[in-house]
C-alpha cells in the first residue's frame, strides 16, 4: 500500500533534527566509543551520554547490578571522569566517529554544580539534558526531581547558562509527574524527557542482605514499559514542550506505541546491556513497523492517542 | 574486537556432581587471549550471563560452569544441537611476559581459564606450573588435562581428601614451587592471599555483577592502581599491582 513511497522517519526536537527518534539513553550507552566498536552509530537520531557531574566520581561500590523479571536493577551511581574531561578528552574522541547530534546529560548534587556543569558541557551538546531523577545517589539529583519548585529552580539556573535546548529528565518516583512535569515546562523548559528509573530492591535471601550494595537501585528494562508510555501520555497531554520517551523500550514496535503516547523522540536503554545492536535493530525495523501500520511520516503519529 | 554470534551446543556434560563442560560451535575469531569470557543470552532471562572460556580453537570452545543460580541451572539443562546467542570475546584476557617459570594457580571454578593459558603457555616453550584448588577430593576437575600437557601439577583440597591439605598458598610451600611469575583466577581471598605471598608480579583474572559485559554500563568497575577499570572491558585480568585489595 505505501509501496515505492518513501517512508519519513526523521523527527525535530527544538530545532535538533534526527535522522530518526532512536537515542540510546543515558547510562545505557556509555560515551559512545564501545558502541561504536560493533556498528557505525551515526545511524542513530542522537545519542545521549553518559550522566556528567561537574566532579569525577567512582559511582556507589559493587554489585551495581541485579537482575529482576524483564528487567534489572542498577545503582552505578553516576560514575564518570567530570565535565572538564568530557568536553576536552571523550567527547572529542567521540566526534572522530560520530557526527550526529549529542544530548548531554547532566547531574548534580546542588543548584551550583547543575549551573557549572551545564555552563562547562554548553559547547559540546546539541541538548542538554538534566538528569533530576537519579535514585542511585544521596544528597542530590532524585531530591531536584520529587519536588516541583526544586525542579523549576534547577530549570531556571540551567536555562542561565546555556543557549542550547533544555530538556528535564523526570522521575517516576513521585506522586504527581505532571505536577513537576508543569513546574518545569513554566520555568522554561524546552522539552522533557521521561521516565528514569523505578526505585526497587532485591535482597539475597541466602546471605540476607540487600543484592545491591547500595542496599536500593533503579528498576528499567521491559518490566517498566507500561509505567513510562502511561506517564509520557500524561505528561504530553498537560505540557506542548516536546518529550523524549524512555523506559523499557525493546522493539520497533514499543518505539510507535511510545510516540502515540506522545514522545517526538524515543529513548532506548537497558536493551542496550542485553543486545549491543539493540538500538541499531530498533530503527531497522521502523520501516516494516511503519508500513503495518499504514504511518508514512513517524511526526504524524506523535501524541496522537 | 568482540562479536555476537550464534553458537550450536555440540556437548554438554557433567564434570563434578555441580561443574559442567560444554563444547559449543560457531565463530570464534574474536577470541584472542586466555581469560576473555562469553556472555550468553538465555530465554526468559533480562541479562546474559557471563562465563569464561575454558578454551578455543578455530570454529570450537568450551566453557566449563558452576551450577549457582538461575542461569546456569538452565544452562545445565541443555542438550547437544541448541542454539545460543553469544557475545564472545569479551574483555582483556591473561597477556604473555618475558619471564620462563610461571605457575599458574586456579581455585574451584576459577580453574577453567588457566587451561587455555596453560596450553598456549606450553606452547610458547614456558616452564609451566600449575596449581589447584578445590574443597575436596569429588570436586575435582580438569586436573588431569593439565597433566596431559605436560605441565607440572600439584592439587589441594581443604578436606587433604587429595593431594596437600589445604589451600593452594599451602601446596605451592608444601611442593616447593618455584616461579617468576603467576596467573590466577579463583576466589578473592585465594588471589590475594597469592598476591600477598608471591614476591613477584602476576596476573588475576577477577569477577564481579555485570550489566552489559562489553563496557557500556559502568555496573561492574573496581576502583584500581591506575583508575577506574570495568571488570568487563579493562579487566577481567588485571595486574596484581593494580588491584586495589
Amino acid at each position: 500500500m505505501v509501496e515505492n513511497k518513501i517512508l519519513d522517519k526523521s523527527v525535530e526536537l527544538c530545532g535538533v533534527k534526527l535522522d530518526n527518534p532512536i537515542v540510546p539513553a543515558s547510562g545505557t550507552f556509555g560515551f559512545g566509543e564501545e558502541a561504536a566498536e560493533w556498528y557505525d552509530i551515526n545511524v542513530l537520531g542522537a545519542i545521549s551520554i553518559k550522566g556528567t557531574t561537574l566532579h569525577p566520581r567512582f559511582g556507589n561500590p559493587t554489585p551495581r547490578i541485579a537482575e529482576t523479571p524483564s528487567g534489572l536493577l542498577n545503582a552505578v551511581g553516576l560514575q564518570n571522569p567530570g565535565v572538564e574531561a568530557v568536553v576536552t578528552k571523550v567527547v572529542p574522541e567521540l566526534r572522530k566517529v560520530y557526527k550526529k547530534p549529542i544530548v548531554a546529560n547532566v547531574s548534580g548534587f546542588s543548584l551550583d554544580e547543575y549551573r557549572e556543569c551545564c555552563r562547562r558541557i554548553d559547547e559540546v551538546a546539541d541538548i542538554i539534558e538534566v538528569n533530576i531523577s537519579c535514585p542511585n545517589v544521596h544528597g542530590g539529583g532524585l531530591a531536584f526531581g520529587t519536588d516541583a519548585a526544586m525542579a523549576a529552580k534547577v530549570t531556571e539556573e540551567v536555562k542561565r547558562v546555556t543557549t542550547k535546548p533544555v530538556f528535564i529528565k523526570l522521575s517516576p518516583n513521585v506522586t504527581d509527574i505532571v505536577a513537576i512535569a508543569r513546574a518545569c515546562e513554566d520555568a522554561g523548559a524546552d522539552g522533557l524527557t521521561l521516565i528514569n528509573t523505578l526505585l526497587g530492591m532485591r535482597i539475597d535471601t541466602r546471605r540476607r542482605r540487600p543484592v545491591l550494595a547500595n542496599g536500593t537501585g533503579g528498576l528499567s528494562g521491559a518490566a517498566v514499559f507500561p509505567v513510562a508510555v502511561r506517564m509520557v501520555y500524561q505528561v504530553a497531554h498537560a505540557c506542548k514542550i516536546p518529550i523524549m520517551g524512555c523506559g523499557g523500550v525493546s522493539s520497533s514496535a514499543d518505539v510507535i506505541e511510545m510516540m502515540m503516547a506522545g514522545a517526538t523522540a524515543v529513548q532506548v536503554g537497558s536493551a542496550n546491556l542485553r543486545n549491543p545492536y539493540a538500538s541499531k535493530e530498533i530503527i531497522e525495523g521502523l520501516d516494516a513497523e511503519m508500513e503495518r501500520l499504514g504511518i508514512t511520516s513517524l511526526k504524524e503519529i506523535i501524541g496522537i492517542v | 574486537m568482540a562479536n555476537k554470534g550464534v553458537f550450536t551446543i555440540l556437548s554438554n556434560a557433567p564434570l563434578t556432581d555441580s561443574v559442567w563442560e560444554m563444547h559449543l560451535a560457531g565463530d570464534t575469531s574474536a577470541v584472542t587471549h586466555a581469560g576473555q569470557f562469553v556472555n550468553i543470552e538465555l530465554e526468559g532471562l533480562y541479562l546474559r550471563r557471563p562465563i569464561s572460556i575454558s578454551d578455543w580453537q578455530e570454529g570450537e570452545l568450551t566453557i566449563i560452569y558452576k551450577v549457582v543460580g538461575e542461569g546456569t541451572a538452565r544452562l545445565a539443562q541443555m542438550k547437544a544441537g541448541v542454539e545460543l546467542d553469544l557475545l564472545v570475546g569479551l574483555g582483556n584476557g591473561f597477556w604473555s611476559v618475558p619471564e620462563e617459570r610461571v605457575v599458574l594457580v586456579g581455585g574451584g571454578v576459577g580453574v577453567p581459564p588457566l587451561y587455555g593459558l596453560a596450553r598456549r603457555l606450553m606452547a610458547e616453550g614456558k616452564s609451566v606450573s600449575v596449581v589447584l584448588g578445590f574443597n575436596t577430593a569429588a570436586e575435582i576437575f580438569l586436573c588431569q588435562k593439565f597433566e596431559e600437557l605436560g605441565a607440572r601439577v600439584v592439587v589441594a583440597t581443604m578436606d587433604g581428601s587429595a593431594g596437600v591439605k589445604g589451600t593452594v598458598i599451602d601446596a605451592i610451600r608444601a611442593e616447593s614451587v618455584e616461579y617468576d611469575y603467576f596467573y590466577s583466577c579463583g576466589p578473592l581471598p585465594m588471589l590475594r592471599a597469592l598476591c600477598e605471598q608471591s614476591s613477584g608480579e602476576g596476573q588475576v583474572s577477577l569477577e564481579e555483577r555485570m550489566g552489559c559485559g562489553f563496557g557500556i554500563c559502568m555496573g561492574c568497575t573496581h576502583e584500581t592502581h591506575s583508575g577506574h577499570k570495568r571488570i568487563c572491558k579493562e579487566g577481567p585480568v588485571l595486574l596484581k599491582s593494580d588491584v586495589v585489595w
